[in-house]
């Protein structure tokens, strides 16, 4: 019996079209650098050689959310020493490769299991709130869904309302996701106090993705190796719901993941033929806009043209 | 929003890796056949079998129906149990 020859059993793109660069706009694009921010990278946890590596990939600027270090701390002064770290330092080392740092502060799903102490780092968390690169409260969420920890949740809806934060939400891992995130939507959906364009729901999915937006929130999408989204995935997503109030972030912490997964977004969308223009919304225009409507930030573009930073 | 890349050109270019992906799944389950004792009752081996035949379908939100076979169910009622 034959067999229909096997379609596509050639190196990947051998066509010529593909593989000649001076005959490919998508390929020249995909050596240039293009702008961007990461809304959501825990640089606490990367060294100094990463802010560096991200200045050369195109990054100008990211927001870092206050989040679970890898154990649970044991005081209220762990916590303030954190914020003191996320307010202070990290802006300092980035500065030092031209990156405007900014933070969320919080104390988050994983540690908020423990409401006693969580009532103690919420009572702290005013001193902060106007230092000059503070945007808002976050990544506040879910983690295992239980009662406790939707108890906190609550409890910063009411601090950002009462100092007019915007919210920056993380949502649950794996099988916890879906259910976690229909949570989140109805605590903040029942809140009239609330506005919704300035809240962002991280880490959504193909599964999420529609319930946020069509409740009126930010979206973030995370690209994470194994847990979360793919660039490619992530590129889906933009296809399928359009690019308005979605973002990217590699959520860079101290686990297996990618702080330059961003740029690998950026590739992806020019290896499909899609626009500069819609890349540079995404990951460029769209943090901008969101993080605009908190009073602290602040932002003047680099004065270097993107060509040149490659 | 228009996907700009023709379906041909989305096969010719991830082909090799589609490929790949489904040979790391037929090779994981031989390892898992391999090895001693049984998970024939382990409920996980239910959710891949449900995921395998979502794969078949030719419906277009397959990654999302594969999302909500790997997900806990959400209940509504949810505020009341826990009374927050
Ligand atoms: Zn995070």
């Amino acid at each position: 019996m034959s067999r229909p020859k096997a379609h596509g059993l050639q190196p990947v793109g051998s066509n010529d079209h593909n593989i000649d660069p001076t005959k490919n706009i998508k390929y020249r694009q995909a050596l240039t650098n293009m702008y961007y921010f990461d809304p959501h990278i825990h640089m606490v946890s990367r060294t100094t050689d990463d802010y560096e590596t991200l200045a050369k990939m195109g990054c100008v600027g990211m927001s870092e959310p206050a989040f679970w270090a890898g154990f649970d701390r044991g005081s209220v002064d762990s916590f303030r020493d954190y914020f003191c770290q996320l307010t202070d330092f990290e802006q300092k080392r980035a500065g030092m490769y031209g990156l405007k740092h900014f933070t969320w502060m919080c104390i988050n799903a994983k540690e908020a299991e423990n409401v006693q102490l969580s009532r103690e780092v919420i009572k702290i968390i005013p001193d902060f709130l106007d230092c000059p690169n503070v945007l808002g409260i976050g990544e506040i969420g879910l983690n295992k869904n239980t009662k406790n920890e939707a108890t906190i949740f609550l409890e910063h809806i009411d601090l950002a309302v009462e100092y007019s934060q915007q919210i920056l939400i993380h949502t649950p891992h794996l099988e916890d996701k879906f259910q976690g995130t229909r949570m989140i939507l109805d605590m903040l959906n029942g809140d009239s106090r609330l506005e919704r364009n300035r809240v962002l729901v991280d880490h959504v999915e193909e599964h999420t993705v529609r319930h946020v937006l069509d409740d009126g929130y930010w979206a973030g999408m995370t690209l994470y190796p194994v847990s979360k989204c793919t660039p490619a995935r992530a590129v889906d997503l933009i296809e399928m719901y359009g690019p308005e109030r979605l973002l990217v972030n590699s959520a860079g912490d101290w686990g297996p993941s990618k702080p330059t997964a961003v740029p690998d977004f950026i590739l992806e969308m020019r290896r499909r033929g899609h626009p500069e223009s819609l890349v540079r919304k995404i990951v460029y225009e769209n943090p901008i806009e969101f993080f605009s409507q908190s009073s602290n930030f602040s932002f003047t573009p680099p004065n270097v043209p993107e060509a040149a930073i490659q | 929003m228009p996907q700009p890349m023709p379906a041909p050109d989305v096969l010719d270019r991830e082909f090799l890796e589609i490929r790949a992906k489904l040979l790391e799944v037929a090779a994981s389950f031989d390892r898992i056949d391999r090895g001693e004792g049984s998970v024939e009752g382990d409920p996980r081996m239910a959710l891949y079998r449900e995921a395998l035949e979502t794969l078949l379908s030719d419906q277009p939100n397959r990654a999302e129906q594969i999302q909500q076979i790997f997900s806990r169910q959400y209940e509504e009622s949810w505020r009341t149990k826990f009374g927050v």
